[in-house]
């Protein structure tokens, strides 16, 4: 292992000038050499689609795999909200500076300042670029951007087209990717799931990814691998996620010797639409701005929740975000939101469908927005979300309340990497949410879009280029596909799914397991964990783990079109990032972010622990998930100084 | 909350060269909350646990943005509810047109081979962007975002039009299997924008070069894509097309080859 | 090989050519009703007309031979477009709903073709019948009438009194109309010619042109078969309407 004392290669000097200076020195590949060197991009949403678009343009030849069967399904594209760019269009003093600052404090003091730095710098670039591709982003009837604000930033910073802006620039960065197709300089492998990554003498070197069409396992042999595959938000078994977002590129490079940064570091958004049934397979996000009309509440009185909310009289509602954040109201921060949501329904005050013996959902009311402002302006406002809730749920929010409950939607933790979005391991780069870097504890809204395509454009390239510069082709120990590396990888894999395929007691599907691994998580794991709920899950998941492995159940043939046998693979490996989860859950003694323990409170808020917990704690695999071991990375903040958090 | 017992006669395919047939399930209790896949996704439990494997259908996002799933449901594309994805097609919406009996098939089109089942390729999609939908820009070469104001409808026309989600709803609905309205769209969101128009004629001859290549039938202008499409796309967007098409043919100086 | 994408080859470009024909063969329509409609100013006005088309052999020619270009162009794209979009879906749906073609979109295949076979028909009757069955024993050479190559008003009036003429120009006419409906409307959109503020015109024009021209040919054999419009007893002699003699080698 090269990095294992967690060197962060961060440059020095004023915060402004980092990312321009580490640049001047970069190394280069000359242009008749890019050809020569192949770069395999996994993934190719907003950081994969975007790396492979430039670095295609660049000259390299670059292999860009997805498991979709087009890269434009990546699941970037559900987006709704926006793009935040430090561009101070509106002149109401936003700057490079105060998106930074916003940004490192939004991430609870836990994320790295000369990351987030260049990430805000960036911004203005990922809005020229976008446009110059084509993307349609609002605009004022002077034809100029339109911005609004976000998320209860204080400048208006954000870009969005319509409520569909992640579809948009995903669309931007494909049609970039496309074009380097089509010029010959990237080859794209649709319907191809990486299942391991190849590492030969200290250096990923390559992958081995399955054919989702003909089950062939097969090794592809690079200069360098770029992982870019989202988020594990799926261990939960419910999230916004889409079906197939899944850990298993950025788990099985953890196991090859790559650091896993702060796995309990997860985002629950606040207003999703609740479960209906056993049978619910995902769960949809409603934009947060439906807080800023709405007013939350629950029956006081529980023998009220299964009323017709339309005849609860006032005093019998209880209002709990108003009545317990007088100053901000329902406009809480979204962990404040999700938290309180759990609460009451813990407290039975919950409304809704009873599953397992209890009601999650809470009421988000329009009735006093509609008295006061007239339904046509709700409808102008959020049409399109009432429609999409009526869609769903068959309730019309106009004339009824409707009701929300949290939801995993965002994971902050990731693969460990330095400055250059190198992982520890030498010539592993990993971007976008499956990195941990630059949203610390917590993610800012409209913000998730705005690093993947930093990572992707502008980042990656640079530094894979300075990567390859250093690393010269006639110093590279050459790799071909009889190497051991190579049979060894492809065997392993293979070896894995046949077990998986035949397991020696089938009894239940893969989802059978997946939904009670998500049960164990949500509960202990969720958006409130103890030390008490973190342990019983740490015990329960290896025990469910075990179970998986010999009851679970996959018909059909392994060497074609097997939709049963890739969900148990993903699920065998969410099964083993859960547990981690729990341990880091377990070891970060304190609250930040979206990480929220009990025990650390402060009149009900957060508690951070500066003094012991102000580092990054990355993990590295040692055969089991649950011996893991920790390896921290202090954080230092020179510009922006910690404060603890209070929205009462 | 209703409950109802389903008769499905679902399109099993092994592969693109095997000839498929239909086959029969129950899907019981179907509540009427279920999204029509989560529906799909009960049938398939019940399946694996007899042993039998489950129905291939291609789905991912499932809130209707990154155009993975489609199939046809007693003949409407993505089923029979206006505007919606058959990920947000509820089961509600198919009691209350009392059907008990769904036949559920995949998109048919010679240029969207079957893989398995219910999934189809859509590759020929992704070579008709690549023959010419995009804006040819070098990463880091963009100029200020703001330096050319481009009106507000010009913008918001084009983005009517950017929201094509390219699930193939328009090819699977089409009489001709035709692929216009999804290149229409492609071709009139870049060749709205001022940025677009260095490009403008030669994307129109290759992106309609490849779009023919592919084998997709031809419009006779029906208008069932605009009523299948998820959202709502209008085949004004294939006048434009033609438009520009007859244009770009009739007065540019050079050809374009025609692909092999 | 590398060969040059021209218009014709694409699909667009063939649709361009049906609307473009098709526009060149709705004119003659157009031209045609409008000269028959001189049936209702009497006998002299309509056979000098049948005469005037005669003595500019330049326009009668011109017509002809642009209009069997046209038919040609069309038939030929009509077919490659056919065959086209028979192969585009070789396996059909067991289901399936249409929800926004209508009936005459639907028929155009069928329209077509009947409309081709009314016009050979049509021609057999009233153009080439002089020439074919000049003795009136023929085909439509109805008992106690005569083919009288001088007098096309009453070949017209007397062929509209019989059910086996008025049955295929019904169903022909008819067969016209629903092409237009949809025939009309889809060559502004095969063409591009649209524009917000003025596309839902070009649905109107094409139910407008439509009805038009189908109420107008069918008033014929109405008038004919209600008695408004009689074959007149007046005798006509025109040469240029008389057939060449027949020169026997």
């Amino acid at each position: 292992m090269a990095n294992t004392e967690l060197k962060s290669n961060e440059p020095t000097g004023p915060i402004e000038d980092r990312w321009r200076l580490h640049k001047q020195n970069s190394d280069l590949v000359a242009p008749h050499n890019r050809r020569k060197r192949t770069v395999i991009i996994v993934g190719s949403g907003l950081a994969g689609g975007a790396a492979a678009a430039t670095m295609g343009e660049l000259g390299y030849k670059v292999k860009c795999f997805c498991f979709q069967d087009s890269p434009r399904r990546a699941h970037s594209i559900a987006a709704q909200g926006g793009i935040n760019a430090a561009k101070n269009y509106q002149n109401d003093g936003d700057s490079v500076y105060r998106l930074f600052y916003d940004t490192v404090k939004g991430g609870d003091f836990r994320s790295r300042e000369s990351n987030v730095y260049r990430l805000a710098e960036l911004s203005v670039n990922i809005i020229d670029q976008a446009v110059s591709q084509g993307v349609p982003f609002a605009r004022e009837y002077g034809g100029l951007l339109a911005n609004r604000s976000f998320g209860g930033a204080l400048v208006s910073r954000t870009f969005y087209a319509r409520g569909q802006t992640g579809q948009q620039l995903l669309l931007g960065a494909y049609s970039a990717l496309a074009r380097q197709i089509e010029a010959g300089t990237v080859e794209m492998f649709p319907r191809h799931s990486m299942q391991d990554l190849i590492v030969h003498e200290g250096k990923a070197r390559g992958i081995v990814t399955r054919n989702l069409i003909n089950g062939k396992v097969e090794a592809h042999i690079a200069d360098v691998v770029i992982l870019a595959t989202g988020g594990y938000g799926n261990v939960f078994f419910l999230s916004t996620n889409a079906m197939g977002s899944n850990c298993t590129a950025i788990w099985q490079a953890h196991k090859r010797g790559a650091f896993f940064a702060n796995p309990c570091y997860t985002q629950i958004h606040p207003t999703c639409i609740p479960r209906s049934g056993e049978y619910q397979s995902k769960l949809t996000l409603m934009s947060e701005s439906l807080r800023n009309d709405g007013r939350v509440w629950v029956p006081r009185n529980k023998e009220d929740v299964t009323k017709d909310p339309k005849k609860i009289p006032e005093e019998d509602r209880y209002y709990y975000l108003e009545e317990r954040y007088p100053k901000f109201g329902n406009l809480v921060p979204r962990d404040v939101a999700s938290r309180n949501a759990m609460y009451v329904c813990d407290d039975g005050l919950g409304v809704g469908p009873e599953l397992d013996g209890e009601r999650r959902a809470v009421y988000l009311d329009f009735k006093s927005a509609i008295e006061r402002l007239g339904e046509d302006t709700i409808r102008e406002r959020y049409g399109n979300l009432f429609e999409m809730y009526e869609r769903i749920t068959g309730d019309d929010p106009y004339k009824t309340p409707m009701m929300i409950y949290p939801a995993t939607h965002y994971t902050m933790g990731g693969l460990w990497v330095d400055y250059n979005l190198q992982s520890t391991i030498d010539g592993l780069f990993v971007g976008g949410e499956a990195n941990f870097s630059d949203h610390g504890a917590n993610r800012l809204g409209a913000s998730a879009l705005m690093q993947g395509l930093a990572d992707g454009y502008f980042v990656l390239p640079f530094t894979v280029g300075d990567y390859l510069g250093r690393n010269r082709l006639k110093d590279q120990a050459p790799l071909e596909q009889d190497d051991k590396a190579v049979t060894d990888a492809v065997a392993g894999v293979e070896a894995k799914l046949k077990a998986l395929a035949n397991a020696p007691e089938p009894t239940h599907s893969p989802d059978y397991f997946h939904k009670k691994l998500g049960n164990i998580i949500w509960k202990y794991c969720g958006m409130a964990r103890t030390a008490e709920g973190l342990k019983k899950a740490i015990e329960e998941i290896p025990k469910l783990r075990e179970q998986f492995h010999r009851e679970v159940k996959v018909t059909g043939d392994t060497d074609g079109f097997n939709q049963t046998l890739v969900k148990a693979a993903r699920v065998a490996d969410f099964l083993e990032l859960g547990e981690l989860m729990c341990i880091d859950a377990l070891a970060r003694e304190e609250s930040c972010g979206g990480h929220f323990r009990e025990e650390h409170v402060i009149d009900m808020e957060a508690k951070r622990d500066d003094e012991h917990f102000q580092h990054v704690a990355a993990w590295e695999h040692q055969g089991e998930p649950s011996a893991a071991a920790l390896h921290k990375e202090p954080l230092e903040f020179e510009y922006v100084k910690p404060t603890q958090r209070s929205y009462k | 909350m209703k409950t109802k017992n389903l008769t499905l006669h679902v399109w099993r395919q092994r592969g693109p060269n095997d000839s498929g047939d239909f086959e029969r399930y129950v899907a019981k209790d179907v509540n009427e909350h279920m999204s029509f896949l989560e529906m799909l996704d009960v049938v398939n439990e019940d399946l694996l646990e007899n042993g039998d494997e489950p129905i291939a259908f291609d789905h991912d996002c499932r809130e209707g943005i990154c155009g993975m799933c489609g199939v046809v449901v007693n003949g409407y594309a993505h089923g029979p509810q206006e505007r919606t994805t058959a990920c947000q097609l509820h089961m509600r919406q198919i009691f209350e047109l009392g059907w008990d009996e769904l036949w559920i098939e995949p998109w048919r089109a010679t240029s969207f081979p079957v893989i398995k089942d219910l999934a189809v390729d859509r590759g020929a999609f992704d070579r008709i962007i690549q023959a010419g939908g995009y804006i040819s820009i070098r990463t880091g070469s963009a100029r200020d975002a703001n330096e050319t104001p481009i009106p507000k409808d010009v913008s918001d026309a084009a983005m009517d039009a950017a929201e094509c989600i390219g699930c193939g709803a328009c090819v699977a609905a089409c009489p001709n299997a035709s692929a216009s309205l999804f290149t229409a769209a492609k071709i009139s969101h870049l060749g709205l924008l001022p940025q677009g128009q260095a490009e403008r004629t030669d994307r129109v001859r290759k992106m309609v070069g490849q779009m023919d290549h592919e084998g997709f039938g031809s419009c006779t202008n029906h208008g069932e894509c605009e009523k299948a499409c998820p959202k709502g796309i209008s085949i004004d967007w294939i006048a434009r097309m033609n438009r520009d098409l007859l244009k770009a043919m009739t007065t540019s100086a050079d050809d374009i080859e025609e692909r092999d | 090989m590398e060969r040059a994408l021209t218009l014709t080859k694409t699909t667009i470009g063939k649709k361009a050519i049906m609307a473009l024909s098709g526009v060149a063969m709705l004119g003659f329509v157009v031209g045609h009703l409008a000269g028959n409609l001189k049936v209702f100013s009497g006998p002299e006005a309509f056979n000098e007309y049948a005469v005037w088309l005669r003595t500019v052999p330049a326009l009668l020619w011109g017509t002809r031979l642009v209009l069997l270009a046209a038919v040609a162009a069309h038939m030929a794209s009509a077919f490659s477009l056919w065959s086209r979009n028979r192969g585009a879906r070789k396996n059909r749906y067991a289901k399936k709903k249409d929800l926004a073609t209508d009936y005459a979109a639907k028929t155009m295949y069928w329209s077509g073709p009947i409309l081709l076979f009314y016009i050979l028909f049509h021609l057999l009757h009233l153009t080439f019948g002089g020439m074919i069955w000049t003795d009136g024993a023929a085909l439509f050479g109805f008992e106690g009438y005569t083919w009288a190559h001088s007098n096309p008003y009453n070949n017209m009036v007397i062929g509209f009194t019989h059910w086996p003429v008025v049955v295929p120009y019904v169903l022909g006419v008819c067969a016209l109309g629903i092409h237009l409906f949809h025939g009309i409307w889809s060559a502004f959109q095969s063409m591009g010619a649209n524009h917000p503020r003025y596309n839902h015109l070009r649905r109107d024009l094409a139910i407008a042109l439509a009805v038009f021209l189908t109420l107008g040919f069918l008033s014929i054999p109405a008038a004919a078969m209600m008695g408004w419009i009689e074959p007149t007893t007046q005798t006509f002699y025109y040469p240029e309407l008389e057939p060449a003699p027949v020169t026997v080698p």
